[in-house]
């Protein structure tokens, strides 16, 4: 399973992070401030996979990070994290970092259709954005009563 | 009270400031608007409140004074106020925090409620953040939704369960009837689920192995038949789906033959129809070469999986070398030759930029290296750790020593590899190569010569890598005559004077580099060259003088007075400096990853065998009057009749004869045959010890290829020798073995038994009577030995 997945830019700054397991706002901080460190330290033709304190991370440029128990399989994770950029390309329409960074609580809202319990519930990208489409249509309808 | 902004002018606010105390101002200033907005009971603008809450916390600053906010707004009717508060209850809450609790009645509200987006809301945190209370309270809710209900509540139900299930194990078994079920769906995303909480949740559920079929037709329809556009991923259809059933058939096939089986065809078709071009490709076969390697497959599937890896291996993609190399390192030691095979391409991974593939390189070649390919894999070795990453350091250096020493081709290659790794990275061994070098050096006394003058260049050369320098001091201390000897078959000649040597050992101690450790090897390499190279009593004091610590002050005056009282190279002196004996390997202190080439061979204790007979004889036999003209068959005392305990013999013939060894130079009369019947021989010997004690020894062997059980044996002499302590034993005689009745064994006196010499007048008789049970009949006899020779 994912036991979190964070999203940042190359100056370090977070612009989303996922937590499947229970770790104390100070663990997360630290956890992230480190991780952060190490992958903007490799290089660019580097591998996208590392083992870092008994996790495998698996990170995709501009910097989509996902940490996976070390028996998981690191090629289906790198697609699952292109599935998600593709959901939020699709969504947004050709998604940039603003994107992201306005809209913070939409792209929550996504990887919760897209992921739960750490690991992919819906393998359609189809169905994800329809779903996505309805609840916000419930949320606009709801704020006009 | 300042006015609400909305959420994105906040975030343009904060994005604008210039300085981190300016952002640390607009932080202070809206969050003390938001909590003064949580205070008034109703606003239309309480998500976006929230909202802005939320991305404060998620640059860092403090905002748990919203906990309360989002526990409100879970409660909220209006949808929009729910999704931002759950939101936040995931983001501000855990398991860990108190609030949490407050929440699980909301989340149970709303896992019934008519709309599915809200149903969504509350699956959704439930499986974020759920406690192992929650959990259990909710559980069986889940498992309704499971069972009734459309397909896009199914699928998240199907993942909550699994982190129930993951929270609290029990609870698998409630779901396993549900999850069955759930494979007979057609919407991926359940099945998806489905297949998750079967792997983690319910697997061990023995009925899950007839899933087996369900899932190989699964994956055959997504394999074979069906395009679908909405789950195709570059030409593979479903990956995701195809990965998680893979991993399931994997564990359910793991220790069971049928399933394997069942899998075989399957497995082959996926491993050759995948199309591996792009990375979702290789994704899959990935999986199902783990899951080949993983089950009881036949060797055919295995040869394809293994070579598929090797493909992986050729792969332009760094990622993919990556994750082949990691799985050849799982079946190194099952499928070694075929890992072989690839050891060149591995070998070049060494020299790839990318640290992760380094150290999967490394690992790898490690495990590969053999007595055939050792010199070359040690020259590439030697090589990598030259301009290896300093993390790995370590672990390469442990790494050839091992290997080193497990398939050193010749003792001077030894030498040569162990000196080239301390000059290499001779900060970065561990504490035991010291003395493993040391005990290996002086082992090969054939070389010391070579060692020591290569050793006295090596420190010339470099005095920072503590380990060399140490070693070297040893062997100058050591050796320092031979390199004064000047010619060496193996090198080349150089000339060395004392003078040198004791110049290098002086820059020893005084560097700085030099640790106290190295600085006390020096100063005893010193020492030993005063009876050695020189009696330069002067220079020695010169030297002494030099280098620091208390420790090293100790061992300095130590040294001047045991100069100053011993001057002349007495024999005292020399005696005390002599050389060194050879080290015998301590078996605590070799390498630790030393799989058991070099460990000593165990003695082979075999199962029931214990050492020489220390446990109390379980009765004492009383002396059966059987001669001297008296009646009839001696009735053996009820009291004391013998039961065997079946206690099996314990002792081998070899422990006999060091018992018998103990009794001081026994030497072994010539054995008597008293009695040879069923498979059972007993001999008699005897010795005399003093002018006081006979020793007797009867010793039973058992030739039948069964067990001998309920022996007994008691033995009885006239009268007038009166018997000491007779105590036979009982025991049973296992098959093929000696088992020594040692009625004279020093080792126990409970077992002792000796006779006063009798006047010479009577002669010495024994009655033996013996009585055991060999497959399943009893026997019982007396035999009566009338002559002891040589008394």
């Amino acid at each position: 399973m994912m036991q979190f997945m964070l999203l940042f830019s190359r100056q370090a700054k977070l612009r989303l992070q996922k937590w499947f397991v229970p770790l104390c706002d100070k663990e997360k901080k630290k956890i992230s401030r480190e991780l952060i460190q190490v992958i903007l330290a490799r290089k660019p033709k580097m591998c996208s996979f590392l083992e870092w304190q008994d996790r495998t991370i698996v990170y995709a440029s501009l910097y989509f990070c996902c940490a996976m128990e070390l028996q998981d399989n690191e090629l289906i994770t790198l697609e699952i994290i292109h599935r998600y950029v593709e959901l939020l390309d699709k969504y947004f329409g050709s998604v940039c970092e603003l994107d992201v960074i306005f809209n913070f609580e939409k792209t929550f809202y996504i990887l919760d259709e897209f992921l739960l319990a750490g690991e992919a519930q819906e393998t359609s990208k189809k169905s994800v954005l329809k779903a996505m489409e309805e609840a916000d249509l419930l949320q606009e309808v709801q704020q006009l009563l | 009270m300042s006015p609400s902004i909305p959420l994105q002018e906040m975030i343009r606010a904060i994005r604008s400031a210039r300085t981190q105390c300016e952002e640390r101002g607009v932080i202070q200033r809206e969050c003390a608007a938001i909590r003064a907005q949580f205070r008034q009971s109703d606003n239309g603008s309480r998500s976006h409140n929230l909202a802005k809450l939320l991305y404060v916390h998620m640059l860092g600053y403090p905002a748990h004074f919203g906990q309360m906010e989002c526990v409100r707004m879970i409660a909220s009717s209006r949808y929009s106020e729910k999704r931002v508060g759950y939101l936040g209850a995931m983001m501000l809450l855990d398991e860990k925090q108190d609030a949490s609790l407050l929440i699980t009645n909301s989340i149970k509200n709303d896992l019934s409620h008519s709309n599915q987006y809200v149903q969504s809301l509350a699956l959704c945190t439930l499986a974020c953040m759920g406690s192992a209370e929650m959990c259990r309270d909710l559980a069986p809710e889940i498992d309704r939704l499971l069972r009734a209900s459309n397909s896009y509540i199914k699928k998240k139900a199907a993942l909550c369960a699994v982190h129930i299930v993951r929270k609290v194990q029990d609870l698998g078994e409630l779901f396993a009837p549900a999850a069955r079920s759930l494979l007979a769906e057609k919407n991926h995303g359940v099945l998806h689920g489905a297949v998750i909480l079967i792997t983690d949740g319910v697997c061990f559920v023995l009925c899950m192995f007839q899933t087996v079929p369900e899932l190989v037709q699964i994956m055959r329809s997504l394999t074979v038949s069906g395009y679908s556009p909405e789950h195709d991923v570059a030409g593979v259809s479903d990956p995701f789906l195809q990965v998680r059933i893979l991993r399931l058939l994997r564990i359910l096939g793991r220790h069971c033959e049928t399933a394997s089986d069942a899998m075989n065809d399957l497995l082959a078709q996926v491993a050759t129809n995948t199309d591996s071009t792009k990375t979702v490709g290789n994704a899959v076969l990935y999986e199902t070469v783990l899951t080949v390697l993983d089950i009881k497959s036949e060797s055919g599937l295995r040869v394809l999986a293994v070579n598929i890896l090797g493909r992986f291996l050729l792969n332009n993609d760094r990622n993919i070398r990556y994750i082949a190399m990691t799985s050849l390192q799982k079946i190194v030691n099952t499928d070694h030759n075929a890992v072989q095979r690839h050891r060149g391409t591995i070998v070049d991974c060494l020299k790839d930029h990318d640290a992760s593939v380094k150290r999967r390189a490394l690992e790898l070649s490690l495990a590969l290296v053999s007595a055939s390919n050792i010199r070359s894999m040690m020259k590439e070795l030697l090589l990598f750790l030259s301009s290896c990453p300093p993390e790995l350091r370590s672990h390469t250096a442990s790494g050839i020593f091992t290997a080193a020493e497990r398939y050193a081709p010749s003792q001077r290659w030894h030498i040569d590899t162990m000196l080239h790794v301390l000059t290499t990275a001779g900060g970065d061994v561990r504490d035991e190569t010291v003395p493993n070098l040391i005990q290996l050096i002086t082992n090969t006394s054939e070389l010391h010569c070579y060692t020591v003058h290569k050793l006295y260049r090596a420190l010339l050369t470099d005095i920072s890598q503590q380990p060399l320098v140490q070693v070297a001091c040893w062997c100058i201390g050591e050796y320092g005559d031979l390199l004064l000897r000047g010619e060496c078959q193996e090198t080349e000649p150089v000339q060395v004077s004392e003078d040198d040597v004791l110049d290098a050992l002086e820059t020893v101690l005084q560097s700085h580099m030099s640790s106290p450790a190295t600085r006390a090897f020096a100063l005893t390499a010193t020492m030993k060259l005063s009876t050695r190279i020189t009696d330069n009593v002067e220079l020695m004091f010169k030297i002494f003088k030099t280098g620091s610590g208390i420790q090293l002050r100790k061992f300095m005056i130590f040294f001047l007075l045991f100069l100053k009282n011993v001057l002349s190279p007495s024999v005292l002196r020399a005696a005390v400096l002599e050389r060194m004996p050879v080290i015998e390997k301590n078996s605590g202190q070799s390498n630790g990853e030393s799989a058991g080439a070099k460990t000593e061979p165990k003695i082979m204790v075999k199962p029931g065998e214990t050492s020489p007979p220390q446990q109390p004889v379980n009765q004492v036999c009383d002396l059966l009057d059987l001669l001297g003209g008296s009646e009839g068959p001696a009735q053996p005392n009820p009291a004391q009749s013998t039961t065997a305990a079946g206690l099996t013999m314990n002792t081998s013939s070899a422990a006999g004869g060091d018992l018998l060894d103990l009794l001081g130079g026994f030497q072994p009369t010539p054995t008597l045959s008293v009695y040879e019947k069923n498979g059972v021989n007993l001999t008699l010997q005897y010795e005399r010890q003093s002018d006081a004690v006979l020793t007797v020894t009867l010793t039973a062997c058992n030739s039948t290829d069964s067990d001998i059980s309920s022996f007994s044996l008691q033995a009885a002499v006239p009268k007038v020798c009166p018997q000491r302590r007779p105590s036979p034993h009982h025991r049973s005689v296992e098959s093929g073995r000696r088992g020594d009745l040692d009625l004279s064994q020093s080792s126990s006196a409970s077992l002792f038994t000796a006779f006063h010499p009798c006047p010479i007048q009577v002669h010495l008789k024994m009655r033996i009577r013996i009585s055991y049970t060999v497959q399943g009949s009893a026997f019982q006899d007396m035999v009566q030995v009338d002559s002891f020779q040589g008394l």
